[in-house]
């Protein structure tokens, strides 16, 4: 690590004005179809075939410009933007930040899978419910489960999925209107909190022991005849697994709740341990984190849910068979949820997923959850020597695919936080890195997951890049609170206004609205 | 070394000597130390049984585009399915943009790291804020019936009341979502919902059966322009102007692409908006392009309700340049958990990039053109099919999808698009299922890709299908 050169970084800056301030009147960007004349003269002018009064008379205040200055702006915005294939993006942990394949962004580019309609008849479709069904039973063998529906457009959605589904189960059974509370714990995604609260539970949040775990003995004093089930994650956002995580299993399933494992992240334990063999119900997977779809700016994304057979009846309509010669949907299941999304979920995300799997064969999934441990025991090690950074919890134990850590030290000595830290580490080239969700239980964190993507020199750079930072904060702790310096702009001065209704303004019209009154 | 070195494309580290260097690093001989802290009894032992890796590139690429190439597609056959996901034009501009490696692999990145994200997402608000005639627009969620879900979920916290009006003639896909996002009976906080029957000459609600339906109970009416049968509601004003005087919220659903023709709904009345981004600039993708968008009055209220992502343009240190900052972040799940406005997440970002690209490319003139050559086209195509023997268009209106009802041919609509499949064509959604009243009907979308001949096509199958 004493040998990395930091880089001179400055991303692109182009000082870009916004779409809405460029092109002249007139100017056109594309041109759409006419009719036919034929079509024109038979059917008349378009405006007659609405109902007067909903024809729209103003032309819409968009942008006028020729192709080419669209294009220009939205690459010279794309330059503006690190993304994760430039700047290697080790510190958002939780969200499994690994490469992204991009033979199979030319796969779903394709028009065999860009030019299909939903709705077409199974026989039309046969190649892509082979890949969806082909997925089911690889995820099937990582996590134990019987079957699975990818409906779920996102991780939070999987989790919603698995409320209604807990509402399903106990309606079946009688004790809905009873059943009526879920559990989770703080150190797992805010999703599985808030879903259920959605979903019309009320929400038991259990709080650490001293050791970071979940506090079995609180659980076991929360869980009665109220109890609809838990909803919970393991390792937890801390990175330590729970070792008695089958115990907590146990004393829901003997309330007669049932137990969810949120596996948004699996990506340290595909292939070492699985949701079905610590008793769990239902899991879900995020195919956009430990199978490789791309992130993409928050989505498209898919939340993989999978139920043991007893719970299969309930799942989301239509799910994909396949009878021995040919894959059909199925939407004659009468006991099911419903739907929680359109279609069948987001298919580009399942044909990456499954392509990944494909690549990688069941010795190369273990070799991902192996190394991403290894990278994370690594960057763990060199974090730990930086002077104002602390893990808390679980002294002695090792953490599996991430970690959370605190600049609370830092803080304490300097005043600067983790917010500036962040800001200033993306001047060295590299993706800022995540927090923590609220509330901060550990004070001033980060929480960094170097996956098997990474190689020793990004981990050496990364650690490099924080040390600096984290030094600089004790040199001078105004240039820390300033940052960045490197960036497409410079640090934002008042933020007081995203709390101010007289100055928030969320469009370009609001913005004109509120601050350029002449 | 007991482990046998697997070098993949995708794992740097996989390389036997920095693996060996990396071991040594954190002091283990065994990678299975790695994992000293799950207990032997939670340990998998058995084996997954998954094919064979294949870790050639070309090989893997071999085996996708044989299994892909088993679709037929909607430029092979000629496509009139639609009912939520459209085919239309994606300008080669748009593809260009979304594809950029920048934007395909950022995910939360910073402010400052990813500033050219958060510049194209706030144009984007800001441009479908020009369609829809209103100053505040949210992140995306899922689709549409999530939307709408999130959008009564809204209304009903913003008046205190826990009853829906929706129509009748509802996509089926949606109508489950909605319910699924209300809650079922014997919940606490569950919505009643209640559907509005529909005039049966033009499609559009029932103005009777509103009033029937409509008391001071009732927390929004939610209305959709145009309807899921295509129909244009003539009295959208007059609808929400009964809602207001019931104390109820005005919810518009509409598809974005038809605002260059019809009225944006902010101009009839309505407090919160959503609909489907998928006809702006995103691929059908099998259904894996549809993205809800949630936009409302700039009103305290509205935004304190949202459970979606919002953002602020800001000044920067630098005179005269600006950033993007989250607003009220703590009504959000990401913060609030279970106390939280319903939840927040990862949901359809990208497309919202490609979205302003596409209300970019096209511009006033482009989206009022669009509007008129589907109009037209459907029309057209509505028109000659309802000359047909034993086909019947129905209701009044039409912007690109209609219902055609074949009772008269005494065929089924299963056995008719089978036909028409055995000819090249996708024919209509078959409405039979969910709309029983409605006899033997399909919905046929037809839009701007569709030319004079392929309508000629579908006409002349028709025909002979139906003789």
């Amino acid at each position: 690590m004493k040998d990395v050169k930091l880089r001179k970084f400055h991303a692109a800056s182009w000082d870009e004005p916004l779409i809405m301030e460029l092109g002249r009147k007139g100017e056109r960007g594309i041109i759409p179809p006419t009719p036919a004349k034929k079509v024109c003269e038979d059917i008349g002018p378009a405006k007659e075939l609405v109902p007067s009064g909903m024809w729209r008379q103003e032309d819409i205040d968009l942008p006028e410009l020729a192709q080419y200055h669209v294009l220009q702006h939205y690459l010279r915005l794309s330059q503006e933007t690190m993304g994760m294939d430039l700047g290697a993006d080790i510190g958002e942990g939780t969200c499994t930040m690994k490469y992204s394949p991009k033979m199979h962004e030319q796969i779903v580019n394709s028009t065999k899978m860009t030019d299909l309609h939903p709705l077409q008849p199974d026989d039309t479709l046969q190649g892509i419910l082979e890949i969806v069904y082909g997925l089911e039973q690889y995820l099937k063998q990582i996590s134990g489960m019987s079957k699975f529906t990818f409906q779920p457009g996102g991780g939070s959605h999987a989790t919603y999925t698995n409320a209604c589904l807990l509402r399903k189960y106990h309606e079946s059974r009688g004790e809905l209107a009873q059943r009526d509370e879920v559990i989770t714990t703080i150190f797992s995604h805010p999703c599985d909190g808030a879903t259920p609260a959605t979903a019309g539970f009320k929400v038991i949040t259990l709080m650490p022991d001293e050791n970071g775990y979940p506090d079995l003995e609180a659980l076991k004093a929360i869980v009665s005849e109220r109890t609809a089930g838990i909803m919970f994650t393991n390792p937890e956002d801390t990175g330590i697994f729970n070792p008695k995580v089958a115990e907590y299993v146990k004393v829901v399933h003997d309330a007669g709740g049932l137990c969810f494992y949120d596996q948004a992240n699996a990506n340290g334990i595909m292939g070492i341990a699985r949701a079905f063999d610590a008793g769990f119900d239902a899991c879900h997977f995020n195919l956009h984190k430990t199978f490789s779809s791309p992130h993409g700016c928050e989505g498209p994304a898919a939340g993989a849910y999978g139920v043991r057979e007893e719970l299969a009846r309930f799942l989301p309509v239509p799910t994909v068979e396949f009878d021995g010669s040919k894959y059909f949907l199925d939407y004659d299941r009468p006991d099911s949820i419903g739907k929680v999304r359109s279609f069948m979920g987001n298919l580009e995300c399942i044909v990456r997923a499954y392509a990944w799997i494909r690549s990688m064969g069941a010795e190369g999934l273990k070799t991902v959850a192996k190394i991403s441990v290894l990278n994370n025991n690594y960057l763990d090690m060199l974090l730990l020597r930086i002077k104002g950074v602390s893990r808390p919890y679980a002294e002695g134990k090792r953490r599996l695919e991430q970690a959370r850590y605190s600049l609370e030290q830092l803080k304490e000595d300097t005043g600067v936080g983790t917010l500036d830290i962040k800001n200033r580490l993306s001047d060295f080239g590299v993706q800022g890195y995540w927090l923590s969700h609220h509330p901060w239980i550990v004070p001033e964190p980060f929480t960094p997951e170097p996956c098997e993507t990474y190689s020793k020199a990004d981990m050496d750079y990364w650690a490099a890049a924080m040390k600096q930072s984290i030094e600089e904060a004790y040199e001078d702790p105004s240039f820390s609170i300033n940052a960045p310096y490197g960036q497409a702009i410079g640090k934002i001065v008042d933020d007081s206004l995203i709390e101010d209704p007289e100055r928030w303004a969320c469009t370009y019209r609001a913005f004109k609205r509120k601050h350029k009154k002449d | 070394m007991k482990e046998k070195a697997f070098v993949h494309p995708y794992i740097p580290n996989s390389a036997p000597e920095v693996l060996a260097e990396l071991m040594r690093e954190v002091g283990i001989t065994d990678l299975e130390e790695l994992y000293s802290e799950i207990p032997a009894h939670l340990r998998f032992r058995g084996e997954m049984d998954l094919p064979e890796a294949m870790p050639s590139e070309y090989e893997l690429r071999r085996h996708l585009e044989e299994t892909l190439g088993k679709n037929t597609t909607c430029k092979e056959y000629i496509n009139f399915l639609g009912a939520g996901c459209w085919q239309h034009h994606v300008p080669a501009v748009v593809d260009e943009i979304v594809n950029r490696a920048e934007f395909v692999s950022a995910y939360c990145g910073g402010t400052y790291s990813d500033h050219g994200k958060f510049q194209a997402r706030f144009e984007f608000y800001s441009m479908l804020a020009e369609m829809l005639n209103v100053d505040a627009v949210s992140e995306p969620i899922y689709d549409w019936g999530t939307a709408a879900g999130f959008a009564i979920r809204m209304a009903s916290r913003i008046t205190g009341r826990n009853k829906v009006l929706i129509p009748a003639n509802m996509s089926p896909e949606r109508l489950s979502q909605i319910k699924t996002l209300c809650q079922p009976e014997g919940m606490e906080n569950r919505i009643l919902i209640t559907q509005v029957g529909f005039d049966t000459t033009t499609g559009n609600l029932d103005l009777k059966d509103l009033a029937a339906k409509l008391d001071d109970s009732v927390a929004a009416v939610y209305l959709e322009v145009p309807g899921f049968f295509g129909n244009i509601e003539d009295k959208a004003e007059a609808i929400f102007t009964m809602a207001k005087e019931k104390g109820a919220l005005a919810l518009a659903g509409v598809d974005p692409v038809s605002l260059g023709v019809i009225k944006p709904p902010a101009d009839y009345g309505a407090d919160i908006i959503c609909g489907d981004l998928q006809s702006i600039g995103v691929h059908m993708l099998c259904g894996g392009g549809q993205s809800g968008f949630i936009a409302f009055r700039d009103e305290p209220v509205y935004l304190a309700e949202c459970p979606l992502a919002l953002y602020t343009i800001a000044e920067t240190n630098v005179e005269g340049q600006y950033g993007y900052a989250e607003m009220l972040p703590e009504r959000t799940s990401y913060e609030a958990r279970d106390k939280a406005k319903d939840w927040v997440a990862t949901a359809s970002g990208l497309w919202t990039i490609a979205a302003a690209v596409y209300m970019a490319l096209m511009g006033p003139a482009g989206m009022r053109e669009i509007g008129e050559t589907i109009l037209q086209n459907a029309n057209y195509a509505k028109k000659q099919i309802g000359g047909i023997k034993g086909a019947k268009v129905r209701f009044s209106t039409t912007f690109k999808e209609f219902v055609v009802n074949f009772d008269e041919s005494g065929k089924t609509v299963e056995a008719i698009n089978l036909e028409l499949q055995s000819r090249g064509i996708f024919g209509g959604f078959d409405l039979s299922k969910d709309f029983p009243d409605l006899g033997n009907s399909a919905l046929y979308c037809v839009t701007e890709v569709h030319t004079l001949k392929d309508i000629e096509t579908l006409v002349t199958a028709l025909k002979e299908v139906l003789k």
